[in-house]
C-alpha cells in the first residue's frame, strides 16, 4: 500500500496512468456499443418517430389562414369582433389584393375548405369569390366593401371575419377543442351545440368497450391460464398449442372467421336455428354491433391476457394450496386468501397490455362493428381518408396516444419493459 | 368381472342417475331440433339410463362400449342418414365411455382420495368450463377451413355439406384464387414487401441487439423505449403518422415506404427475441476468439451468429408474418399498386364479395401452422444451445 502511494499513481503496460486507461477502455466499449446501436436508432427515428412528430405538430399547425391572407389578417388586427359590424374598407381592400394572388395559385379553396372545418359554407364562399375576384379591377374597382358584399352577403356580416381572425394565428389549439367537443368562440373556448358532439361520446365509448374486452379476457383467461399452469408439462404443452394458434393466425383470418360465425346468416345462428332455440324469422343479431365488437377483440386479444398470466402462475408453488388446506383452508378460501393475491401481478400486466391494444383498434371494430361498435380509431381513418381533415384526425391521435403512453407508463412501472415476452 | 386395486365400483342409483341428467341434456337438444323439448329430455334420460343399466349389469367394459356405439350409430343412421350416423357415433363413444368411467370409478382415480364428493363435481364442472373456453379460441379457426371448400358463394354451411355429399364440396375458390389477377398481384406485393421488410430489420436489429446486451451502454432504457415503440403506438396512429410523413416527402404510395414502414414495425421483435437470445450468451468466447486471432467481423460470423441464429431467425419470423399480416398501415401508406394480401381481404370483408376470402384465410392458417411449428422447434434448439454454455 505504501508501495503505491509512494511510486505515484498506478501505471498501465504503456506507461499511463491506470485509472485513465480503465476509462478509455470503457469509453471505447460504450463508443462500440453505440456504433453497433446508431443504425437502427437512425432508421426507427426517421421511419417512425419523426412521423409520429410529424403528426404532433400537424395537430396545432395552422399556417394556412397567415399564408393565404398576409395583408388581411395584418389589417384585421384592429378590428374588433365584438363591435358586431364588419370590418373597415381597409380591410376589404387587403382581402381583394391577397385573394387575388391566391386565386393565380389556386390556394383559395384549400383555405376554404380548412375554415369550412370550423363554419360551415366557408368554402363555397371562397370558391364563389375567388372566381369574381379574378375579374376585379385593383385600381379603380373601390370601395372594395360593397363589392364584397354583392358577391355575397356573408361578407358584410362579423362572422366569416371572425372566424379568420381567430385562426390567423400560426398555431392553434381549434383541433384539440374540436376534439373534445369544443369550439373557439368570440372569448375562449366554449362548448359546441348538442347536436355536434361526438367525440367525447366516441372517446368514452372506446374506453368502455375496451374495459368490457378487458374485463371479459380476464374472465376467460384466468381458468385457462390457471389449468395451463398447473397441468402435468406434456399436457400443458399441448393446451398452449391451442392458445398459440390463434395467436400466430392472421387478424384478416380471425376477423373473417368471426363475421362467418357471427352473420345473421352465419355458422351460430344456423346452429341455434336448427337446435330450435331460435326461430328462424328471428335471427339473433350479433354482427354490427356492440356485441359482436366485443366478442371478436375479446377473442382475438384472449391470447395477450393468457400469456402473462401463464407466466406469472408457473411460479406460483402448488404447495402454498395444499398448505392452506391442511391448516384448514376450505377450497375457497385457500384460492382468494393464497393464490389469488400471488396471481394479481400477472392480472395486471395482461389487463394492461389487452386493453393498450385494445383502445388503438381499427380493422375489427371496422368488420364487424357497424357503426354502433366504433372506436375512436375509425373516426381518425374517416377523417384521413374521406373528410381529409388531417388537423383533426392529428388531435383526436394525439390525445389517443397519450392514453396509451400513460398506460404504457404504468405498465412500465408494474411489469417492466424488459418483461415484454412473446409467445410463451 | 375384473378386479381394481384403486378404483371402487359405484352404487347403481349414482351412475344410472348422472348417465340420465347427461343424456336429458343431450336429448333436450336433440328434442328441440325434431320439435318436441319435452319428449327428447324424458326419451334422452331413459334410454341411456337403462342402456347404462343392463351394459354394466350383463357385459364386461369392452363389449358392451363396442356394442353401446354401434347401437347408437345405427339408431343415427335410421333417424338422418349419414350426418345422423356420424353425430349417432360421437354420443355412442361418449355415453358408453362415460357410462363404465362412472361404473368402474375411474373418475377418482386420478384425484387425491380424501376429497368430497362436491370437489370432485367442481373438479370436473371447472374442466368442463376450461374446455368450452379452448373451444372458444378454437372454433373460429376450425370453422373456416371446411367453409373454404364450399361448392356454392355462401359464408355459411349448405344443407350439402351437412349430409357429407361430395357435390357440396369444391376446390373452386381455391381455383379463384390461382386464377384471380386481384388476388394475384396481392400475393406477389406481399412476397415483394414481406422478405424485403424482415431482411431490413433483421440486419439492422440484430447489429442494435447486440449493442445493446454489451454491459456498458448509456441511456440503454431511453433507447430500449425508443426502438420498442412501434409495438407500442396503436397502429392507426403510427400509420397517420406515416401518411402526413411520406407524403411530405414523397414516399407515400411507393414500394419504399412500404417497405420501410413494415420494417419499422417488425424492428421492436426483432430487438426482443434476439436480446433474450444473447442473455444466455457468453462473452467469453468473444474474448477467446479474438485471443486466437480472428477480426470482430469473423468472430461474429464464426462464434457468435451461430449461436444466437435461433434467436435471429425467430426475430425474423415475427418480423416477416408482422409486414404480412399487417393491413392499417399499408392502408394508408401504400396505394393501389401495393396492395397487399390483407388489404385485399380488408376490402373483400367490407364489401362482402366472395368466399375466396376463406380460401385464402385457410392457406394463411396453414402457413402460421408451420411457422409455429418452426419458431417452437428453433425455441427448444435455443434453450439447447445456451443450456451448453455456462452463464
Amino acid at each position: 500500500m505504501s508501495d503505491a502511494t509512494q511510486s505515484g499513481p498506478m501505471l498501465a503496460a504503456d506507461g499511463t496512468p491506470l485509472k485513465r486507461s480503465l476509462a478509455r477502455a470503457l469509453r471505447m466499449q460504450k463508443i462500440r456499443a453505440l456504433m453497433l446501436i446508431a443504425p437502427l436508432l437512425l432508421f426507427v427515428l426517421i421511419t417512425f418517430i419523426l412521423p409520429i412528430g410529424d403528426m404532433l405538430f400537424r395537430s396545432v399547425e395552422n399556417q394556412i389562414v397567415r399564408d393565404t391572407l398576409p395583408k388581411t389578417v395584418v389589417a384585421l388586427r384592429d378590428w374588433d369582433p365584438a363591435s358586431g359590424e364588419a370590418p373597415d374598407e381597409d380591410v376589404y381592400f387587403a382581402l381583394a389584393q391577397d385573394l387575388k394572388i391566391a386565386v393565380e395559385a389556386k390556394t383559395h379553396t384549400r383555405l376554404g375548405s380548412r375554415l369550412n372545418y370550423e363554419q360551415t359554407g366557408a368554402a363555397s364562399l371562397f370558391r364563389k369569390s375567388g372566381r369574381k375576384v379574378k375579374r376585379m379591377d385593383l385600381e379603380n374597382d373601390a370601395p372594395f366593401k360593397e363589392a364584397f358584399v354583392k358577391i355575397d352577403k356573408k361578407w358584410g356580416e362579423p362572422q366569416i371575419w371572425q372566424t379568420i381572425k381567430t385562426y390567423a394565428p400560426a398555431y392553434t389549439n381549434g383541433y384539440f377543442l374540436n376534439s373534445v367537443d369544443m369550439q373557439k368562440g368570440a372569448d375562449g373556448p366554449e362548448a359546441r351545440p348538442e347536436n355536434q358532439r361526438i367525440y367525447i361520446m366516441l372517446f368514452g365509448r372506446t374506453m368502455f368497450m375496451s374495459l368490457v374486452i378487458t374485463v371479459s379476457c380476464i374472465m376467460l383467461g384466468y381458468p385457462v391460464a390457471w389449468i395451463l399452469a398447473n397441468l402435468p408439462m406434456r399436457q400443458a404443452n399441448l393446451l398452449m398449442i391451442l392458445v398459440l394458434l390463434p395467436f400466430w393466425t392472421s387478424l384478416l383470418v380471425r376477423t373473417s372467421a368471426w363475421k362467418v360465425m357471427l352473420q345473421q346468416q352465419g355458422v351460430i345462428n344456423d346452429t341455434l336455428v336448427w337446435l330450435g332455440l331460435v326461430a328462424d324469422d328471428a335471427r339473433l343479431i350479433m354482427i354490427n354491433n356492440q356485441f359482436g365488437t366485443i366478442v371478436a377483440m375479446t377473442h382475438i386479444l384472449l391470447p395477450f391476457m393468457i400469456l402473462p398470466m401463464y407466466s406469472v402462475m408457473q411460479t406460483i408453488p402448488p404447495s402454498y394450496l395444499r398448505a392452506a388446506k391442511s391448516l384448514g383452508a376450505n377450497n375457497w378460501t385457500a384460492f382468494w386468501r393464497v393464490y389469488f393475491p400471488q396471481s394479481v401481478p400477472g392480472i395486471g400486466a395482461g389487463s394492461i397490455l389487452v386493453f393498450i391494444l385494445a383502445i388503438g383498434y381499427y380493422i375489427t371494430p371496422e368488420i364487424v362493428g357497424g357503426t354502433k361498435g366504433v372506436f375512436i380509431s375509425n373516426r381518425i381513418a374517416y377523417h384521413i381518408s374521406s373528410s381529409l381533415n388531417w388537423g383533426l384526425a392529428a388531435a383526436l391521435g394525439t390525445i389517443l396516444l397519450a392514453v396509451v403512453l400513460l398506460f404504457y407508463w404504468i405498465y412500465d412501472k408494474i411489469v417492466g419493459i424488459d418483461n415484454v415476452k412473446l409467445g410463451g | 368381472m375384473s378386479t381394481f386395486a384403486t378404483a371402487q365400483r359405484t352404487p347403481a342409483r349414482f351412475y344410472v342417475s348422472v348417465t340420465a341428467a347427461a343424456g336429458a341434456l343431450a336429448g333436450m337438444f336433440i328434442g328441440t331440433s325434431q320439435g318436441n323439448t319435452l319428449l327428447g329430455i324424458l326419451i334422452g334420460a331413459a334410454v341411456p339410463a337403462i342402456i347404462a343399466f343392463a351394459a354394466t349389469k350383463m357385459l364386461p367394459e369392452r363389449p358392451a362400449r363396442w356394442g353401446i356405439l354401434a347401437l347408437f350409430g345405427a339408431a343415427g343412421f335410421l333417424i338422418s342418414a349419414l350426418p345422423g350416423l356420424f353425430v349417432g357415433l360421437i354420443f355412442g363413444w361418449f355415453f358408453g365411455w362415460f357410462m363404465f368411467w362412472l361404473f368402474e370409478g375411474h373418475y377418482r382415480a386420478s384425484l387425491p382420495p380424501y376429497l368430497t364428493g362436491g370437489q370432485v363435481l367442481w373438479h370436473y364442472a371447472f374442466r368442463v368450463i376450461c374446455g368450452a373456453i379452448f373451444v372458444f379460441l378454437i372454433t373460429p379457426i376450425l370453422v373456416v377451413l371446411p367453409l373454404s371448400f364450399n361448392a356454392q358463394d355462401f359464408f355459411t354451411f349448405t344443407p350439402e355439406m351437412l349430409a357429407f355429399d361430395p357435390a357440396g364440396y369444391s376446390l373452386k375458390h381455391y381455383r379463384d384464387f390461382l386464377t384471380n389477377d386481384a388476388w394475384q398481384d396481392a400475393l406477389r406485393n406481399s412476397l415483394l414487401i414481406a422478405p424485403m421488410a424482415t431482411l431490413l430489420s433483421v440486419s439492422f436489429g440484430t447489429l442494435a441487439a447486440i449493442g445493446l446486451s454489451q454491459p456498458h451502454v448509456p441511456f440503454q432504457r431511453a433507447i430500449m423505449a425508443i426502438l420498442i415503440s412501434p409495438m407500442i403506438v396503436p397502429l392507426i396512429i403510427s400509420a397517420a403518422g406515416m401518411y402526413f410523413f411520406y407524403s411530405r416527402i414523397g414516399l407515400q404510395g411507393t414500394y419504399m415506404g412500404v417497405v420501410l414502414a413494415h420494417a419499422a414495425l417488425g424492428i421492436p421483435f426483432v430487438i426482443i427475441t434476439v436480446t433474450a437470445t444473447l442473455v444466455g450468451f457468453d462473452n467469453s468466447l468473444t474474448r477467446a476468439a479474438a485471443n486466437m486471432g480472428a477480426n470482430p467481423v469473423t468472430t461474429f460470423f464464426r462464434v457468435q451468429m451461430p449461436l444466437i441464429l435461433p434467436g435471429v431467425i425467430s426475430g425474423g419470423l415475427f418480423a416477416f408474418i408482422t409486414s404480412f399480416d399487417e393491413v392499417v398501415v399499408v392502408l394508408f401508406v401504400g396505394s393501389a399498386g401495393q396492395k397487399t394480401l390483407p388489404w385485399q381481404m380488408f376490402t373483400g370483408l367490407r364489401e362482402q364479395i366472395s368466399p375466396t376470402i376463406l380460401a385464402v384465410a385457410t392457406i394463411l392458417v396453414v402457413i402460421s401452422i408451420a411457422l409455429l411449428t418452426v419458431v417452437e422447434l428453433l425455441r427448444r434448439r435455443s434453450e439447447r444451445l445456451r443450456g451448453m454454455s455456462p452463464g
